[in-house]
């Protein structure tokens, strides 16, 4: 795949954390609405690509392009604008603020980006809906399982409607069964909203979800469309 | 498994005797299930009929065994595009993947590419039985999922290898 008309794309990246080189020298490339996964063994770089891609982590070198501009040339407040409004994430673990309800949950972006309580729950709900989760509505956190907890997560990280949606192991600490619900409804929704999908996973029957994948292997990336 | 290619693959590194192919063959792939010397003559004269191999030299006495073969340029060209061609993902493909990693390994050639075309090559049907999995009834679900299981090992498996080539292309070149 060309990178010609991608929402974001990285060229070159490089990244050490001390003497632990990170990446050297991985590239990345998503089209609107593209599901990519990005696979590799543990340690190989995959989060640290993520983040880089997301701005939570500045490479050493190497150029990040979203929606056509350097991101290395914004300002931090932009950068962090970014990650609100057009970025959505989903990790692993427990991101959901355990003293809020799941609703407050999934309109925390909202509210945090000035919308009224009332407007943010109202979309919120919606997201839920279609998550299937919005009968937790009044739940905890805590008194959720694992399974609904992601999904909950999911509706959190879709709800200000984000171009990229940043997805690292997210049916990491799930089953199969629930797993796969996660990755049903997360990719549905998604692609409903033409949202752009970066999702990590070191599993295949994850990345079977993804309209194609990279490898990434001791910080290289190797694009899997060019292999066959 | 694709015991004429194997065959092709260890003239590569020089002519040899039907005997010594076989005695090759069985030390690197043979494991518990050995050539018959039936199969490795039968093998080897269709390899001639078809212009892949020809006869470099016969040894005094001589049966089948004694004729030593040598591998053509089509013979090489036959060998380059069965491994680089990945298998049709199916359950059991192991012993095929390994004989070409092994092959690739003793002729010199990028092993890590042959594991990464056959990778790409069973997500791309993992892909497509997800997306049946997805549209289907729970029947079709519970037979999709079988092989998406399947194919997974298979995955694994292939990744653990990538990983432990190096070590692999010492044991082979011993
Ligand atoms: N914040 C950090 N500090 C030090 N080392 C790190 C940090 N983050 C990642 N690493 C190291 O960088 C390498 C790549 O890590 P990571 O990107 O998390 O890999 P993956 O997500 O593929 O498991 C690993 O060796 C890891 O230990
Ligand atoms: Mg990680």
């Amino acid at each position: 795949m060309t990178p010609a008309g991608s929402l974001l794309i990285a060229d070159d990246l490089h990244k050490a954390y001390g003497p632990t080189v990170a990446l050297d020298g991985a590239e990345f490339s998503i089209h609107p609405g593209e599901v990519v996964a990005v696979m590799g063994p543990s340690g190989s770089g995959k989060s640290t690509l993520l983040h880089c891609l997301a701005g939570i982590v500045p490479p050493d070198s190497g150029s990040i392009v979203y929606n056509g501009r350097e991101m290395a040339t914004m300002s931090d407040a932009e950068r962090s604008a970014l990650r609100r409004s057009e970025f959505g994430f989903v990790f692993q673990f427990g991101q959901l603020v355990p003293e809020l309800t799941c609703v407050e949950n999934v309109a925390l972006p909202l509210r945090l980006n000035g919308t009224s309580r009332k407007e943010a729950e109202r979309t919120a709900l919606t997201w839920m809906e279609r998550l299937e989760v919005d009968d937790l509505r009044g739940k905890r956190p805590g008194e959720v399982s694992g399974g609904q907890g992601q999904r909950v997560a999911v509706a959190r990280a879709l709800v200000t409607s984000p171009r990229v949606l940043f997805a690292d192991e997210p049916t990491g600490a799930l089953d199969s069964l629930n797993g796969e619900r996660v990755m049903d409804l997360l990719t549905d929704a998604a692609r409903s909203t033409n949202a752009a999908v970066v999702l990590v996973t070191h599993e295949a029957r994850v990345a079977a979800y993804s309209d194609r994948e990279i490898v990434v292997r001791d910080g290289k990336s190797r694009d899997m469309e060019r292999v066959v | 498994m694709s015991i004429g290619h194997t065959l092709l693959g260890l003239l590569e590194s020089g002519p040899r005797h039907g005997y010594d192919l076989k005695r090759t063959f069985d030390e690197k792939f043979g494991h518990d299930r050995p050539l018959h010397y039936g199969q490795v003559y039968s093998t080897m004269s269709r390899l001639l009929k078809n212009g892949l191999v020809e006869v470099d030299g016969i040894e005094a006495g001589g049966g089948p065994e004694r004729k030593r073969y040598a591998i053509t340029d089509a013979g090489v060209t036959d060998v380059e595009r069965w491994l680089a061609t990945p298998e049709a993902p199916e359950p059991y493909l192991q012993s095929t993947l390994y004989t070409k990693v092994v092959l690739a390994l003793l002729t010199h050639r990028n092993a890590a590419d042959i594991l990464d075309t056959q990778r790409a090559e069973h997500l791309r049907m993992m892909r497509i039985l997800t997306d049946r999995k997805r549209r289907g009834d729970l029947a079709d679900q519970l037979i999709c999922d079988h092989a998406l299981f399947h194919l997974e090992a298979d995955l694994r498996w292939l990744e653990l290898t990538a990983a432990r080539l190096d070590r692999l292309a010492e044991v082979v070149a011993r």
